[in-house]
C-alpha cells in the first residue's frame, strides 16, 4: 500500500471536503475545550443509557447524513443538468451515487426513525427506559462506527462504486479492485449488528414494559409500527449479515460464493440482497405510517379511524414484504410463472396500503383539522405517496417493467415512495416531538416556508423523471448526449434538487432560530396530545420519564385522562425509582470494532485480530459486570417534580 | 429493576423471578429467532451451490460417516448433560450443576476438536475455502456453526466462574439458563447440518 | 398557500395528460415492433387506471380538507368515530378488484413475451447471440457465421431471438422502441424475442450499471428490408476479416471499442453462457491487471 493510494488526492472537490472536515474537526475540539465541555459530553451523552438522549444523538447523526447524502445528490444533479457535462468523471460519479443510496437508506432514514422510536416509544407505553439500556447504547455506537467507517472511504482509500445494491460480479475483486467495496461491506455489517440489537430491544420493551392496563390493542399506532418493524428487522437483517459476510469472504479470503470463477453464482447475491432489501423498504416505511397516524389523529382532534384495520394492514404488509423480492429483477429471466407470481404478490401490497390511505382520510373526515407544520407534512404525504404508490403498481406489472426497469421511471417511483413516506415522516416526527426533546417548538412560520419550498422542490425534481424514464433514460449513467433529447427535463429536475437543498438550509436556520427565540414550553403537552408521551410532568421529561407510571384504561390514554379530568402528575406519595447506570463499555467496544473494520478494509489482518480480541475482552468484562443500576431517591423526585410544577 | 408484579412470579424458577431475568430470556428467544434466519440463509446458500464443485473434489468423495457420527454423538450428549445441569440448577445444587456443565464443555471441546481435524483433513485432500463454490458454502456454514460452539464454550466457562463466586441468584441463573438455550439451539442446527449436509451429501444428493 | 400547492398539482396533471395525448415523442410509448407495442399498450392501460385512483384520492382529500378545516363556523365534528366495517370492506374489495383487472393483461403479456410475436411466429427467427463485455456489445449471428461489435443489423418483419450472455458484469440489453430489456449474465443464457416492423435506426444500450464506461455502452440497431439484410450478410461474409482469438481477447479487456465487423464468430471457441471465466483468463493472456482506480488516477496526473 502506497501512501498516495491511502489518502485520496488529485480531486479538487474531495480536497475541499477534506479541508472542511479538518477545519470543522479542529473547530469542534476547540469549542469543547474552550467551554470545558468534554466531561459534559462524556457523562451526559457518550456514556448515557437514557433512551431520549440516545434517540437525540441518532437523529443528530441522521441529519448530518442527510446533509452528506444530499450533497452527493446535488453533485449528481449538477452533472446531469445538461448534456455532455464534465463536472464529475465517471469514477467519481459512480462513487457518489453509490454512497448517496447507501447513506440515505442505511445511515439517514433508518437511524432517523430509530432515533424517533428511541425517544418516543418508551414514553408512549409508559416505561422508564427500554428493556436493555446498555444494549441500546451499544447499538448506537455500532451504528456510529459503521457510519464513520463508511464515510471516511472517500478520503482514505476510495469510496465503493458498485451501486448501493453492489451486484456481483461487478463488486468482485476482479472488476472492482481496491478497498472501496470493502468499506461498503464492513460499514454495513457493523451498523447492521446495532440495528438487529435495536430490533430485539424494541420488541422486548413493547412486549414487557407497557404501563399497567395497556393491552396490545390499546397501543399507539407508532408503537405498533415500531413493534412490527422490529420483527421485520429481526428476520431480515440476518440475511444481510450472511450475504455481506459471504461477499467479504469472496473479496478477502478467496471463496467463490458470488464471483465469476470456480462456480460462484452472481445471481445468488441479487436474491439475498433483495430478500433483505425489500423488507428493508418497509423497515423505513412502516414507522413513517405510524408517525402520520399519530399526527393526523392529533391535529384532526379525532381518534384514528379503523384502528384495528390499521394494525392488521401493517401485519399484512410485513408478511407480504418477504414475498416480493423478485420484482427487483423481473428482467433476470426467471420465467413467466415466477414473474407472474411476484407480480401478483407485489400488487397485493397495494391492498393493505390502500386501506391505510382511506383510513387516514376518514380520520380527518368529521374532524377539526388544524394546519400545523407536522400536520402539513402528513397531509402532503398522502397525495405524493399515492403517486409513488400507483407508479409502484405499474412497476409491479412485470411485462411493462421490462421497459421501466433500470430507468428514471424507477428512480422517480422509489423517491416518491421513500421521500413522501420516510423523509416527510422524519420531518413531521421531528417537528411534532421536537418540544419533547428540546423543550421548545420549532418556529411555525419558518417551518411553513421550509415545508412549501421542500415539497415544491421535491415535485419539480422527481416528477419530470417519470417522463425521462419513459423516454428511455437509464439510471446511473453519468453523461448523456444532446441527441438523446433529455436536456429540458433533466435541467428542471436539477433545479428542483437545488430547491430542496435550499429548503434544508431553512430547516437548519429554523433549528438555530427556534433555539434562540422560541418560547419555552411549560407543560409536557405541547400539541394537546392524545398519547402518554404528552402526559409527562415537564416539557423535557426527567430521566426517569414518569414519577409514577400512569395506569391505562383505553387507547389514546392521555386524551381519556383529560376527558375525565384526571391529572396523571398529581401524585400523593412518591416512591424511589430504579434506573440503569451509565456505561463507557459500548464506546470502547465501538473503538475495537473500528479497528476490526478498518483492518479488514485494507486487509491488515493483524489490526483485525487486535480489534477482535478487544471486542471479546469487552464482552467478558461485561459478563462479570454486576452493576445493578441505582435508585433515584424520593427527595430527588420531589425536587424535580416541584420544579416542573413551578414552570407551569 | 424491582417491579411490583415480581410477586406473581415467586413460584417460578429463580431465573424468571426478576423482571430483568424475564426480559433477558424473552430477548434471547427473539435473538434465537434471528439466529434461525441467519442459519437459514447459510443453508439456502449451501443448497443453491451444492452442485457447483466445478469438477473438483465432491462431498460424497470426502465425507466420512464414522467421524460425523462421533461428532453428532458428542454434541447431542452435550445437549443432554446441559439439560441435566439446568435440572440441577432448578434443584439448587451448585456443585452438581457445575459438574454437569463442565462435562458439557468437555464434550463441546471434543466436538470442536474433531471439526478442526475434519477441516484439516479436507484441506489435505485438496478441498479448501477457495476450491469451489460448493466448498466455500460448506466451510462457511460449518465454520459458522463451529465458531458458535466455540463462543458458547468460552461464554459458559465465564458463567461457571460467576456461579462459583456468587451462587444461584436471579441474575446468575438467568444467565446460565440463557446459555443453555443457546447450547440447545446449536444442537438443533447441527441436526439440520447432519441431515442436510452430511447424509444428503453421502447419499449423493 | 394551500391553494397554490393544489393548483401546482393540477398543473402537473394537466401536463401529464398533455404528454399522454401527444406521447408520440416518448421512446417507450413510440413502439416500432409488436413486443414494444404490447408493452406500450399495457403501460397506457395502467396509466389510465392509476389516474382514476389518483383522482379519487385527490378529490376526497381536497373535499375533506376544505370541509373540516378548523374555522369559526365548523360543523359536523365527531371525535369518537371508531371506524366503519362497511366502508373498510368496500375499500378492501375495490383494490382487490383493481389488482385482478390489472393482473389479467399483465400475466397474459408476460407469457406472450416468452414466445416469438404471434403475427410472425410462422417465420424462422434470426438468432443473435448478444454478449456484453465491459463496455461493449458483441453480436454473433451463428447461422450466418458473422459477428459485429457495437452495432446490430436486423431484418424487419421477422422475429429476432436474442441469446443473451455476458463475459463479465451483469448487463441488460435494451432497445426501447423494439421492446423491454433482459439481463445478460456470465455463465448463463437468457432469451429475448424482439422484432422491428419498420425500417430505421433505433438506439440500443446496456441499461444495467456495469461501472466506469457504462454510459457509453450503447449501439445502433439498423432495421433493414429482408433483401437488404441478406445483401449485407453476404457482403460481410465475403469482405469482412475473420475474427481471431487474439483479437477477441483484446476485446475482453475493459474499455470501449468502435464498430467492427467480422466474417466468423467467437462461438467457435467460447460460449460465455457456459464459461464464466473466459474473460478473466483472457486478461492474463493480455497482461491486464485490474488496479485500484484511484491509484490509476494518480499515475495519469
Amino acid at each position: 500500500m502506497k501512501w498516495d493510494e491511502f489518502i485520496i488526492t488529485g480531486d479538487p472537490l474531495i480536497l475541499g471536503a477534506q479541508i472542511s472536515i479538518l477545519i470543522s474537526g479542529i473547530g469542534a475540539v476547540f469549542v469543547l475545550t474552550y467551554f470545558k465541555k468534554w466531561k459534559w459530553l462524556w457523562d451526559e451523552w457518550i456514556t448515557s443509557v437514557d433512551h431520549k438522549k440516545l434517540g437525540i444523538m441518532y437523529i443528530l447523526i441522521a441529519i448530518l447524513m442527510f446533509f452528506r447524502g444530499g450533497i452527493d445528490a446535488l453533485m449528481m444533479r449538477t452533472q446531469l443538468a445538461a448534456p455532455n457535462m464534465t463536472f464529475l468523471d465517471s469514477l467519481h460519479y459512480n462513487e457518489i451515487f453509490t454512497t448517496h443510496g447507501t447513506i440515505m437508506i442505511i445511515f439517514m432514514a433508518m437511524p432517523f426513525l430509530i432515533g424517533l422510536m428511541n425517544v418516543v416509544v418508551p414514553l408512549q407505553i409508559g416505561a422508564r427506559d427500554v428493556a436493555f439500556p446498555f444494549l441500546n447504547n451499544l447499538s448506537f455506537w455500532t451504528f456510529v462506527i459503521g457510519m464513520g467507517l463508511f464515510n471516511i472511504s472517500f478520503i482514505i482509500g476510495g469510496s465503493p462504486s458498485a451501486g448501493w445494491t453492489s451486484y456481483m460480479p461487478l463488486a468482485s475483486n476482479e472488476l472492482n479492485p481496491g478497498p472501496g467495496q470493502n468499506y461498503y461491506l464492513l460499514g454495513l455489517q457493523i451498523s447492521g449488528i446495532g440495528t438487529l440489537a435495536t430490533g430485539v430491544n424494541m420488541m422486548v420493551t413493547i412486549f414487557k414494559m407497557r404501563a399497567k392496563g395497556m393491552k396490545l390493542f390499546m397501543m399507539p399506532m407508532f408503537t405498533w409500527t415500531t413493534l412490527i418493524t422490529s420483527m421485520i428487522i429481526v428476520l431480515a437483517f440476518p440475511v444481510l449479515t450472511i450475504a455481506l459476510a459471504e461477499m467479504t469472504f469472496d473479496r478477502l479470503f478467496g471463496t467463490h460464493f458470488f464471483n465469476l470463477t470456480n462456480g460462484g453464482m452472481p445471481m445468488l447475491w441479487a436474491n439475498l440482497f433483495w430478500i433483505w432489501g425489500h423488507p428493508e423498504v418497509y423497515i423505513v416505511a412502516l414507522p413513517a405510517f405510524g408517525i402520520f397516524s399519530e399526527i393526523i389523529s392529533t391535529f384532526s382532534k379525532k381518534r384514528l379511524f379503523g384502528y384495528n384495520a390499521m394494525v392488521y394492514s401493517i401485519i399484512a404488509i410485513s408478511v407480504l414484504s418477504f414475498l416480493v423480492w423478485v420484482h427487483h429483477f423481473f428482467t433476470m429471466g426467471s420465467g413467466a410463472v415466477v414473474n407472474s407470481f411476484f407480480s401478483i404478490t407485489t400488487m397485493a401490497i397495494s391492498i393493505p396500503t390502500g386501506v391505510k390511505i382511506f383510513n387516514w382520510l376518514l380520520t380527518m373526515h368529521k374532524g377539526r383539522i388544524s394546519f400545523t407544520t407536522p400536520m402539513l407534512w402528513s397531509i402532503a404525504f398522502i397525495p405524493n405517496f399515492v403517486i409513488g404508490g400507483v407508479t409502484g403498481v405499474m412497476l409491479a406489472m412485470a411485462a411493462a417493467d421490462y421497459q421501466y426497469h433500470n430507468t428514471y421511471f424507477l428512480v422517480s417511483h422509489f423517491h416518491y415512495v421513500l421521500i413522501a413516506a420516510t423523509v416527510f415522516a422524519c420531518f413531521a416526527g421531528l417537528i411534532y416531538w421536537y418540544p419533547k426533546m428540546f423543550g421548545h417548538k420549532l418556529n411555525e412560520r419558518i417551518g411553513k416556508w421550509f415545508f412549501w419550498i421542500f415539497v415544491a422542490g421535491f415535485n419539480i425534481c422527481f416528477f419530470p423523471q417519470y417522463f425521462l424514464g419513459l423516454d428511455g433514460m437509464p439510471r446511473r449513467i453519468n453523461v448523456y448526449g444532446v441527441e438523446d433529447g433529455w436536456f429540458a427535463l433533466n435541467f428542471i429536475s436539477t433545479v428542483g434538487a437545488f430547491i430542496m437543498g435550499l429548503a434544508f438550509i431553512i430547516l437548519v436556520y429554523n433549528i438555530y432560530y427556534s433555539f434562540r427565540y422560541s418560547p419555552r414550553e411549560t407543560t409536557g403537552d405541547s400539541w394537546d396530545g392524545r398519547t402518554l408521551e404528552w402526559a409527562t410532568s415537564s416539557a423535557i421529561p426527567p430521566h426517569y420519564n414518569f414519577a409514577k407510571v400512569p395506569e391505562v384504561t383505553s387507547m389514546d390514554a392521555y386524551w381519556k385522562m383529560k376527558e375525565e379530568g384526571i391529572d396523571p402528575n398529581k401524585i400523593e406519595k412518591y416512591e424511589k425509582i430504579h434506573m440503569p447506570s451509565n456505561t463507557a463499555l459500548p464506546f470502547v467496544m465501538g473503538c475495537f470494532m473500528f479497528l476490526v473494520g478498518f483492518g479488514l478494509v485494507f486487509e491488515w489482518f493483524w489490526m483485525g485480530i487486535v480489534g477482535g480480541i478487544g471486542i471479546f475482552a469487552c464482552m467478558a468484562f461485561r459478563s462479570f459486570d454486576y452493576n445493578d443500576g441505582y435508585y433515584v431517591s424520593v427527595e430527588e423526585i420531589e425536587e424535580t417534580e416541584k420544579r416542573a410544577r413551578e414552570a407551569k | 429493576m424491582a417491579h411490583a408484579e415480581d410477586a406473581e412470579y415467586a413460584n417460578e424458577p429463580l431465573e424468571f423471578q426478576s423482571a430483568e431475568g424475564r426480559n433477558n430470556i424473552l430477548g434471547f428467544w427473539i435473538f434465537i429467532g434471528a439466529e434461525f434466519a441467519l442459519f437459514s440463509t447459510l443453508f439456502a446458500t449451501y443448497f443453491v451451490l451444492v452442485n457447483r464443485t466445478v469438477g473438483g473434489v465432491s462431498a460424497g468423495h470426502l465425507f466420512a460417516l464414522d467421524l460425523v457420527l462421533i461428532m453428532t454423538f458428542l454434541l447431542l450428549t452435550s445437549s443432554f448433560t446441559c439439560g441435566l445441569a439446568i435440572h440441577a440448577m432448578r434443584s439448587g445444587k451448585v456443585k452438581q450443576m457445575i459438574n454437569w456443565m463442565i462435562l458439557t464443555l468437555i464434550l463441546g471441546l471434543g466436538f470442536v476438536g474433531f471439526e478442526i481435524y475434519e477441516f484439516w483433513h479436507y484441506a489435505h485432500e485438496g478441498a479448501t475455502l477457495s476450491t469451489s463454490a460448493f466448498w466455500s458454502a460448506f466451510f462457511v456454514l460449518l465454520g459458522t456453526h463451529g465458531l458458535h460452539v466455540s463462543v458458547g464454550i468460552g461464554w459458559i466457562t465465564l458463567l461457571l466462574i460467576q456461579v462459583k463466586r456468587r451462587g444461584f441468584t436471579p441474575r446468575t441463573t438467568s444467565k446460565v439458563f440463557i446459555a443453555s438455550l443457546y447450547w440447545h439451539f446449536l444442537d438443533v442446527i447441527w441436526i439440520f447440518i447432519f441431515t442436510g449436509v452430511y447424509l444428503m451429501g453421502l447419499g449423493g444428493l | 398557500m394551500l391553494k397554490n400547492g393544489k393548483s401546482l398539482k393540477w398543473l402537473a396533471f394537466l401536463a401529464l395528460s398533455l404528454f399522454l395525448s401527444g406521447c408520440g415523442n416518448m421512446t417507450v410509448l413510440d413502439p416500432k415492433g409488436p413486443v414494444a407495442e404490447s408493452q406500450a399498450w399495457l403501460i397506457l392501460f395502467s396509466i389510465g387506471f392509476m389516474l382514476l385512483i389518483v383522482l379519487v384520492v385527490f378529490i376526497l382529500l381536497t373535499v375533506i380538507l376544505v370541509k373540516y378545516r378548523e374555522r369559526d363556523d365548523h360543523k359536523g365534528y365527531q371525535p369518537d368515530i371508531e371506524g366503519s366495517h362497511k366502508l373498510e370492506i368496500i375499500w378492501t374489495i375495490i383494490p382487490v378488484i383493481i389488482v385482478i383487472i390489472l393482473s389479467v393483461p399483465t400475466i397474459m403479456t408476460i407469457f406472450e413475451l416468452e414466445e416469438a410475436p404471434a403475427a410472425t411466429s410462422h417465420k424462422e427467427p434470426v438468432v443473435v447471440h448478444a454478449t456484453s463485455v465491459n463496455w461493449k456489445w458483441i453480436f454473433s449471428y451463428p447461422e450466418e457465421g458473422i459477428e459485429t461489435v457495437n452495432y446490430l443489423n436486423i431484418p424487419t418483419d421477422r422475429p429476432i431471438l436474442f441469446k443473451l450472455t455476458s463475459a463479465d458484469s451483469m448487463a441488460a440489453l435494451w432497445i426501447p422502441q423494439l421492446g423491454g430489456q433482459k439481463y445478460n449474465m456470465a455463465g448463463m443464457e437468457t432469451q429475448l424475442y424482439l422484432q422491428a416492423d419498420e425500417v430505421g435506426t433505433y438506439a440500443g444500450r446496456n441499461a444495467n450499471y456495469t461501472g466506469e464506461g457504462f454510459a457509453d455502452q450503447r449501439f445502433d440497431v439498423v432495421a433493414l428490408e429482408q433483401g437488404d439484410f441478406d445483401t449485407w450478410v453476404e457482403e460481410t461474409q465475403n469482405d469482412a476479416p475473420e475474427l481471431t482469438q487474439d483479437e477477441y481477447d483484446k476485446l475482453m479487456v475493459p474499455g470501449s471499442a468502435s464498430e467492427m465487423t467480422f466474417s466468423s464468430t467467437h462461438l467457435d471457441w467460447v460460449d460465455h453462457s457456459t464459461d464464466a471465466e473466459y474473460a478473466i483468463n483472457a486478461w492474463d493472456r493480455m497482461g491486464y491487471v485490474p488496479l485500484n482506480p484511484h491509484s490509476r488516477a494518480w499515475k495519469s496526473i
